[in-house]
Order: structure tokens, then sequence, then C-alpha cells
């Protein structure tokens, strides 16, 4: 086994799901209805799950304590998410005037759980065993959240006109940054040589082709065309969004890391 | 061992509190060495704030059992728990608080039938597939019109 590749992963991995699971937070009780209040808090609670359980696996090979891994890493710079999980939910902050964009949500939770779908599907078949326990556990209850977000996705696509231009928007900023879902990084040839994920190549590739037919659903042309324009999280690069984001989150867990809760 | 099972009965699910984790089907295995308990369990959900406490209650009620001097619970994760693992007695129990027992899951089938936990009636109409807690979903009865909740079907086909 490769240890620092996998390390390498499952900081990946963990960093994507707990700051995407932070940004889902920031919707508690500001969601459209109740009903989607209830959904995506719970959905959210899964992916924090998910993260947990991967800061585990770090934790186990000496990485540090859980809590120390989520709340303890004061400097955007010790992150390995994309940057496509930290930008903002839109102007405004939870606390002051939260004037989220919705359609952003709603295409980002979607695009993210189609990456997330095909990353657990490579990773069931993980020479590493304890990653691959976990990610049959995850794809049980990412079953859930994808029937969610593609609901949403769908028709809000093929709804009015409003709805549509919104849902575009959203897709072309969203579309921009979501090729560091699936990048790995200096140490990808060390991962996808020790076994423990499929390549980059191959993970697009089966993104697009689980993708197509929800497209055509909504009349989107594809391949999608992904980028990644603000730079690349997996190396240590990112924007100003996830600092803010840091300092709100561990805000608690600093004014006294010794605690117990 | 008889002694012990029956002592895990009295841990109920934190928030359905007619179930025990024995007929919710998360006991994995137990293995007693010179006093020294040890009770593997599967987790339902894995961000399931409950699991905490279950732990906790799994070791308060073990302590007391004769023969038991020191309790360890670990949550396992290479056996997925699945929701066919709830036992016939566990489907009875969550009926009482109210919850419908999951539906079995089958393959490309995202609809399911789930009979009223009320009145029996099979005419329900799913309103969230989101409920209060991750294992659970908001569904309506159309004949004795109660709001009612259903555990979700969780399979490793998903």
């Amino acid at each position: 086994m490769d240890k620092l590749a996998t390390i390498e992963l499952l900081y990946q991995l963990a960093d994507d799901d707990f700051i995407h699971a932070y940004r889902g937070s920031e919707w508690l009780g500001l969601s459209p209805h109740i009903e989607e209040d209830v959904a995506s808090a719970s959905i959210n609670q899964d992916t924090m799950g998910h993260a947990f359980m991967l800061y585990g696996l770090l934790s186990d090979l000496g990485e540090g304590s859980i809590d120390e891994l989520a709340h303890g890493r004061t400097n955007k710079d010790q992150w390995r998410n994309a940057i496509v999980v930290e930008l903002p939910n839109g102007p405004g902050g939870y606390k002051e005037e939260p004037r989220y964009d919705f359609a952003l949500a709603v295409v980002r939770n979607y695009i993210y759980i189609v990456a997330k779908l095909v990353k657990v599907h490579s990773l069931k078949e993980s020479s590493y065993e304890p990653l691959k326990n976990i990610s049959t556990k995850m794809s049980m209850e990412l079953f859930y959240h994808h029937l969610h977000w593609k609901t949403w996705f769908v028709q809000l696509f093929t709804a009015g006109d409003e709805a549509k231009t919104r849902m575009s928007q959203a897709l072309t900023i969203i579309l921009q940054e979501a090729e560091g879902l699936f990048d790995m990084g200096a140490l990808e040839s060390n991962i996808v040589a020790d076994g423990l994920i499929s390549s980059k190549q191959e993970l697009i590739h089966s993104f697009q082709q689980y993708i197509e037919p929800t497209l055509k659903n909504a009349s989107i042309e594809a391949p999608l065309k992904i980028d990644m324009k603000m730079g690349n999280g997996r190396n240590r690069n990112h924007t100003e969004h996830l600092q803010s984001a840091i300092h709100t989150f561990s805000e608690v867990y600093s004014s006294d890391p010794t605690a117990t809760w | 061992m008889d002694s012990i099972i029956l002592a895990l009965q009295n841990v109920k699910d934190p928030e359905i509190d007619s179930i025990s984790i024995v007929e919710l089907g998360m006991l994995h295995h137990i293995h007693l060495e010179k006093g020294e308990l040890t009770v593997e369990l599967l987790p339902t959900f894995m961000g399931c704030p409950a699991l905490d406490i279950i732990e906790k209650n799994v070791v308060n009620e073990l302590s007391n059992v004769s023969g038991v001097h020191t309790v360890h619970v670990h949550f396992v994760h290479s056996t997925p728990w699945t929701s066919n693992r709830i036992t016939l007695r566990g489907r009875e129990s969550l009926k009482e608080f109210g919850i419908a027992p999951p539906p079995h899951f089958i393959e490309g089938e995202t609809k399911w039938e789930v009979d009223c936990p009320y009145c029996g009636s099979l005419y329900t109409t799913m309103e969230n597939l989101f409920g209060p807690t991750a294992c659970r979903s908001i569904l309506y009865c159309k004949s004795c019109r109660n709001p009612f909740e259903a555990m979700k079907p969780i399979s490793t086909l998903m």
C-alpha cells in the first residue's frame, strides 16, 4: 500500500464532503419550502457523516483526531477540497441578509452528487479495504440524494423562463470549476497505480455517460464542458471564500480545543 | 450469552423508543472473553447522531450483566446494514410507534407500496422522501387521512 497516496486521496474525498456539507448547512431554515428544508438538512447530515468516516480513516493512519482534522486546520492552505464546493451560496451571509441562489444550490448539488456517485462506484473496487467498505455504505445513502437533486434539476430546467435562465447561469458557474472534483493533484499517478480509484480521465468519462440521459431530458447539450478556472484545490489553491468559511465553522472549536462535547 | 441479548433488548433506538437495536438488526457480533465483552454494531446511517447515545446505552445496560467486567462497543463498516435486517418483531414495533416498516427494495424501482401503520390501507402517497431523521420518509394516508412516517428501504443493490 502506498501510504502517502492513500492519505492524499482520503483528504481530497473528506474535504470535498465536509466543505460541501458545510455550504449545504448554510441553507438551514432558508430553503424555498419546509419539505426542502427537511430534505436538504437530511442530505447534508448524511454527507457530513461521510466526511466523518473519511476523517476517521485518516485518523487511523495517524493524521490526528477527527475533530482536529475538521476544525483544527485553520489555514486554507491545509485543505484539499475542490474550489467548486467552497464557492458561497450567493450574496450576503447566513447571519446577515442571506440572498442565496437556489438555482446555484440545485446545480451544484446535482453535479456534485453525480461526480460522487461515479467516484464511489469506483471506490467499491478500491485496493484499500477500509475505503472500499465505507463506499458500499455511502452508495446506499447517495441513492436518495441523487433522486432528490435530479428531480429538482430536471424540473427547474424544464420550467418557465426565469427558472431556465437562472439554472443556465448557475450551470455555467459550476461547470467552470467542476473539473476540480475529479482531479487528484500531483499524486494522481501513485493513487491510480495503487488501485485506490480510477483515473481522472476514466472518472470524467463515466460522469459524462451517467449524466447524459438527464441532460437530454433537460435539453442541455452533451457532453458538458468542465474546467477549473480559479485553480486546483488539490494543489492547495483556494479562494478567500474558503478562509472565511473555515473561520466561521471553526470558531467554537478554536475557542477551547480541549473541551469535550 | 442469553442474558446479554436480553439486556441488549433494553437498548432502544433513541429516536424510536418502541424498537430495540437487536430488532433493528444492528447487532453484528458479540464476543465475551474473561469478562471482557466486545459488541459489534452496524450503524444504520453514517451521519446518525444517535450512534453515540446507543453506544453509551449499550455500555450501561451490559455493565450490569453478571460475568461482564468491561464493555467495548465497535461500529463495523465491513458489513453494511440494510433494512432487510429488521426482524418481524421489529417491523411490528415500528408500527406501534406509528412508523411504517421499510418496503422491500426492488432494483430499478423508485416507487414503493407502503401501507398505513394506522389503518393498513395501501391508498397512501409520498409527501417527502426525507423526514425528521435520515432513515425516515413522510407519507400521507388518503383512507384514514393521517400523515405518517415510513422507514426508507436501504439495500446493497442501491
